[in-house]
């Protein structure tokens, strides 16, 4: 158990490190913004704004 | 029930299916352990940010044209393409050295080359070539926790999750593996020092 609390601790300083709000921004509204659209057996990507 | 209680795998569906707010919790849940993971191979703070960037970009696009496999598990998968795409930042920046401004210009800080010489990278890629093939010949047990460990830098904890065995199963699987990948190094006689 010891061995298994040892390794599972988080060591990682980088992991406080976050993304700017304005790149999940930009993550959420392309995610919004992008429609699939399959035309005969091809898969169309198109951006709705 | 609370949105953010739904597993990796529910909010995947529900996503697929239209919920755009699930990917909202995926990558808030996410996050810091994508960007921290990317961080450390970068070391840059606006790379990473990039990388970070595309990493998602390619999630959504897999999952909206619905090429997603539900096989393997959602942050696994995550961690692959952003390990993916370091490495593609890696090639595109030794072809292209990137200019840093700090305030007080000097031109040596773009001019000099810290990094190592042509036939030490050759040697160093041949090493991690040789890993890798080595690495296939494990069982597929051992070789999903070491590739999760080194590739993916994930905790033993996580792997203890994405793989469903406990965390001791998950070390000793790791244990294994390296014994393994030694006794093949010494079967072979492969060197592995540069």
């Amino acid at each position: 158990m010891r061995m298994a609390q040892l390794y599972s601790e988080n060591t990682s300083n980088h992991e406080r490190l976050k993304p700017r709000k304005k790149t999940i921004r930009f993550l959420l509204d392309y995610s919004k913004a992008l429609k699939i659209m399959p035309v005969q057996s091809i898969l169309f990507e198109t951006f709705i704004n | 029930m609370n949105i953010k209680s739904l597993s990796d795998a529910q909010l995947v569906s529900n996503y697929i299916l239209g919920e755009e707010v699930a990917l909202s919790v995926l990558i808030n849940r996410h996050q810091a352990r994508l960007y921290g993971f990317i961080f450390s191979k970068i070391q840059d703070r606006d790379a990473t940010e990039d990388v970070f960037q595309d990493t998602f970009i390619k999630v959504i696009r897999t999952l909206k044209r619905g090429n997603y496999n539900e096989q393997g598990k959602f942050l696994p998968w995550v961690m692959r393409i952003a390990h993916n795409l370091v490495i593609d930042y890696f090639r595109k920046n030794n072809r292209m050295p990137k200019f840093k401004n700090k305030g007080d210009f000097d031109i040596f800080s773009v001019l000099s080359d810290e990094s190592p010489n042509a036939e030490n990278k050759i040697v160093e890629n041949q090493i991690a070539d040789h890993v890798r093939i080595l690495l296939e010949e494990l069982p597929e047990d051992q070789k999903t926790v070491i590739k999760m460990r080194i590739y993916q830098d994930m905790s033993f904890k996580e792997i203890s999750e994405n793989t469903g065995v406990s965390i001791n199963t998950a070390l000793g699987r790791m244990r294994y593996g390296l014994i393994n990948l030694r006794k093949m190094i010494d079967k072979h006689n492969i060197s592995l020092i540069n």
